[in-house]
């Protein structure tokens, strides 16, 4: 077996590694907890923080992989305005559902992540978005925030100073869309999930047009560790430009699904046969979803990808918040993509008209042709929409995503939708069309 | 007065100390509106109606909120909510025998409410289970790992 991933340490996990560990608030203050907010308070100045996080190389969880330091650093200094930090728990890309795990069974490193970060940008306040189906998740934040005020680690004049800080969670309604951070403020302020336009854009004019910074729960988790064991600890894991571990979801047709703490960096396959003990009922891998659906998949010979920023750039898909999803051969891409289509015309907000009828257009082709209804034109109709939506003509990174795993559908099985689509047309003599496919263009 | 409130005092007490987390009332909309519908069953014209005067807006903005998030609902379902989760990872896993034997069992589409027991089936998007597929949510209860039998034996176990 391969020893790296197995050494790399477990920044966010270790604690839930061990037997027992239950996450309260003891538990975890026995194993260091809230050491790093009381110093961060006490002794560090916020551009310490953020230059130190900036130097651990820490790039956002939630999808972009945004450079967090970086990002902190547009937040305003004395503009004598209340700042906010939003916690991005909406959770709803499929094949996510690293997050919860933290939520549920290490509440308070989340608590001391964001209250670290949210003193980085001068937030006194921290919303906590939590997606409205993780009743338990959010219940599991809300017992453990009352742990802290109770305790004096949050609330007035903290550790002797005079610095405050208000954490709240806030239930989302089933909206996908409401993890866009502009949507998010939105609904957080009461409205429909509608992402704004950008500019303006959240550090600037946020939430209630206030300096507003947003931030995925990994992300804001991390900063524990880098204050505890500093950025070039941080940076000795993974790799130069994606630096650190990395919450790996796995799910699909593997043995062991689950959530693993793993370097960045780590290869596909490793994560296939080694960590989740290799594909069920001993069958071959056909494809995978990188991170999330709105990544992108890649066929089984792509494997050797490792899971950083600009290994998987390179194959034309993105790492998203890498929840992997595992393929096997006896799976029909076809399928795959309609269930993903019928996704995202559900959710689509229906701002932008591109977006809007491009969902519901490409569920359609996509059914017809799994029913074995397929048009000889099909495969150019559905090419020709995703051009019209993808490319960053709308309002919001949505109608990209989704772009994602239908154009990597087409181009990497190809020969599945132009035989489905022959065997509805018989009297067709050759390829249903010769328009060449690109990825991640 | 023949109609009762729904917005008792009590509610209003609590939902005044929700408010006062956010600079801005109207931001207590959603978690008041997840209140009252798990107290009054849905939110139908007369809830939005009380909140929105509670919260000093429009009922039309209430509406357009309620219509907006896929778990508002303005019209009152069974005694329970099935929830069985259809995308991707799910699906992989077998989500389709699951709804099918439920759908097969209950006599009931999704969309639709039974009567013994008592609850209406829905198919919905990522729940955030995705490693632990097939999943269904009854109640806000997470059930994952599930196969078709265990799904149709944790419902029939819902019978009164
Ligand atoms: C359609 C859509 C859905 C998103 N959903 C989520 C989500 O559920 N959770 C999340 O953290 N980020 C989500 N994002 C990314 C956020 O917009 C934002 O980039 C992220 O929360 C920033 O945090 P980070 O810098 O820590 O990654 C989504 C983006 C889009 C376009
Ligand atoms: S791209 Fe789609 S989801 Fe985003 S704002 Fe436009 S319509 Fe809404
Ligand atoms: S796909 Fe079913 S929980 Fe994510």
């Amino acid at each position: 077996m391969s020893q790296s991933f197995q050494d790399s340490p477990k920044f966010l996990t270790e604690r839930l590694l061990r037997d027992g560990y239950g996450g309260t608030l003891a538990e975890y203050r026995a194993a260091g907890g809230y050491e790093q907010w009381r110093r961060a308070v006490t002794s560090l100045q916020p551009a310490e923080i953020i230059d130190l996080v900036k130097d651990s190389g820490l790039r956002g969880r939630g999808g972009a992989g945004f450079p967090t330091g970086l990002k902190w650093s547009f937040m305003p200094k004395d503009s004598g305005k209340p700042h906010y930090l939003l916690v991005n728990s909406d959770e709803s890309e499929p094949g996510t559902f690293k997050d919860r795990l933290l939520l549920e069974k290490d509440p308070h490193l989340v608590l001391e992540g964001a209250a670290i970060s949210a003193f980085a940008i001068g937030a006194r306040t921290i919303y906590i978005y939590v997606r409205g189906e993780y009743v338990y998740p959010r219940e599991c934040l809300d017992r453990a925030i009352q742990e802290a005020y109770e305790a004096g680690l949050l609330g007035q004049k903290l550790f002797g100073t005079d610095w405050s800080l208000d954490i709240y969670t806030h239930p989302g309604a089933g909206a996908y869309i409401c993890g866009e951070e502009t949507a998010l403020m939105e609904s957080l302020e009461g409205k429909r999930g509608h992402p704004r336009p950008k500019p303006p854009f959240p550090a600037g004019y946020g939430a209630w047009g206030q300096p507003t910074t947003i931030n995925n729960v990994e992300t804001v988790a991390n900063a524990r560790p880098i204050l505890e064991h500093g950025a070039g600890a941080f940076r000795s894991v993974g790799t130069k430009n994606s630096p650190g571990t990395i919450l790996v979801g796995v799910s699909g047709h593997v043995n062991r699904p689950g959530v693993y703490e793993l370097p960045m960096g780590v290869p596909v396959r490793t994560v296939v046969d080694q960590v989740c003990g290799g594909m069920r009922n001993g069958k071959a891998l056909k494809a995978f979803y990188v991170g999330g659906s709105s990544t992108g998949l890649l066929p089984a010979k792509d494997a050797d990808v490792t899971l950083d920023h600009d290994a998987v750039r390179e194959r034309g898909v993105m790492l998203g918040t890498a929840g992997l999803i595992v393929m096997d051969e006896d799976t029909s891409i076809i399928r795959a993509t309609r269930v993903l289509a019928d996704f995202y015309d559900h959710e689509t907000c229906g701002q932008c008209s591109q977006c809007r009828v491009g969902m519901e257009w490409s569920y359609q082709i996509i059914r017809r042709i799994e029913e074995g209804r397929g048009h000889p034109s099909d495969l150019k109709t559905f090419a020709d929409l995703i051009q019209n939506f993808s490319g960053g003509k709308t309002i919001c990174a949505f109608a990209d995503g989704a772009a994602m795993p239908f154009k990597t559908a087409l181009l990497h099985f190809r020969e599945e939708w132009e035989e489905a689509i022959r065997r509805a047309n018989p009297q067709m003599a050759d390829s249903p069309s010769e328009e060449p496919q690109t990825a991640g263009t | 007065m023949s109609e009762q409130t729904i917005l008792t005092a009590e509610l209003r007490q609590e939902f005044e100390s929700l408010c006062e987390r956010y600079p801005d009332r109207k931001a207590a909309l959603l978690p008041i509106l997840h209140r009252v519908q798990a107290i009054h069953g849905c939110l139908d014209r007369r809830a939005q109606q009380e909140v929105a005067d509670f919260l000093g807006t429009s009922a039309v903005e209430v509406h357009g909120v309620v219509t907006f998030y896929p778990m508002f609902r303005e019209k009152p379902i069974g005694k329970h909510l099935v929830s069985v989760c259809k995308n991707i990872s799910c699906d992989l896993m077998g989500s389709d025998n699951l709804l099918a034997a439920i759908q097969r069992k209950f006599a009931v589409q999704p969309g639709e409410t039974c009567t013994d027991p008592s609850f209406t089936l829905e198919a919905v998007q990522c729940q955030g289970a995705c490693g632990y597929g097939p999943m269904m949510v009854v109640d806000g209860h997470y059930h994952e790992n599930l196969d078709a039998a265990k799904a149709v034996q944790i419902l029939e176990d819902l019978k009164a």
